[in-house]
């Protein structure tokens, strides 16, 4: 069974999704590449900041 | 009515969407996509993108499975019937999933949560690659 932590999960999800987004939502592949890169950060981030706000919220 | 012009694909390049992708059933690439991730790239040449396709889609259900996450069988609620719809995204993965009895049923470790969404989510990607490839085919998409 795999077991990852909550954050590694964030990773995997944010890197395979981010993949598909940009092969699908761009034209070439430069553009794809910038979209996945920006898509990436933004689940990562997001989660980032939305733990810390849960965080805070719950001290 | 004028026609476009077509610019002819560089060689090497596997793009002849242009010229050969005007002939046969224009629904394939739609249909091979959804039952295998990356198929529907790959009829059309797309090497490249078909394969980081598969390889995103087919990892992110392997990993939802090797998690314990469920694979949905029926319609008890409206969460379930939605999960269900998320799953059948997967085309064959899903099916020979519920063949072979892959899946936890009772969700019980986190972990197991996680990889139901994975298993979802690997469904809704596919099904978004899937409309790639047929905006590929019809000349929607270069």
């Amino acid at each position: 069974m795999f077991t990852p932590s909550h954050f590694a999960a964030v990773l995997l999800f944010a890197l395979f999704t981010s993949t598909v987004f940009g092969i699908t939502q761009r034209d070439n592949p430069r553009s794809m590449v910038r979209y996945a890169i920006y898509c990436f950060v933004l689940f990562v981030g997001s989660a980032i900041v939305l733990s810390w706000v849960m965080y805070l919220i719950a001290r | 009515m004028g026609t476009v012009p077509q610019k002819s694909p560089a060689p090497g390049k596997g793009a002849p969407v242009g010229q050969s992708a005007q002939q046969g059933f224009v629904y394939l690439p739609l249909i091979a996509g959804w039952l295998v991730p990356g198929a529907g790239h790959f009829l059309l040449r797309k090497w490249g993108r078909g394969a980081l396709l598969a390889v995103s889609i087919i990892a992110m259900f392997g990993l939802g499975l090797a998690m314990q996450g469920k694979l949905y069988t029926g319609t008890q609620d409206i969460l379930a019937m939605l999960g269900l719809a998320g799953d059948l995204g997967n085309g064959l993965m899903f099916i020979i999933g519920r063949m072979l009895g892959l899946g936890a049923n009772p969700v019980i470790v986190t972990t197991a949560d996680y990889g139901t969404k994975f298993i979802e989510v690997a469904g809704l990607l596919n099904v978004i690659a899937a409309v790639d490839a047929h905006n590929l085919r019809t000349g929607r998409k270069s």
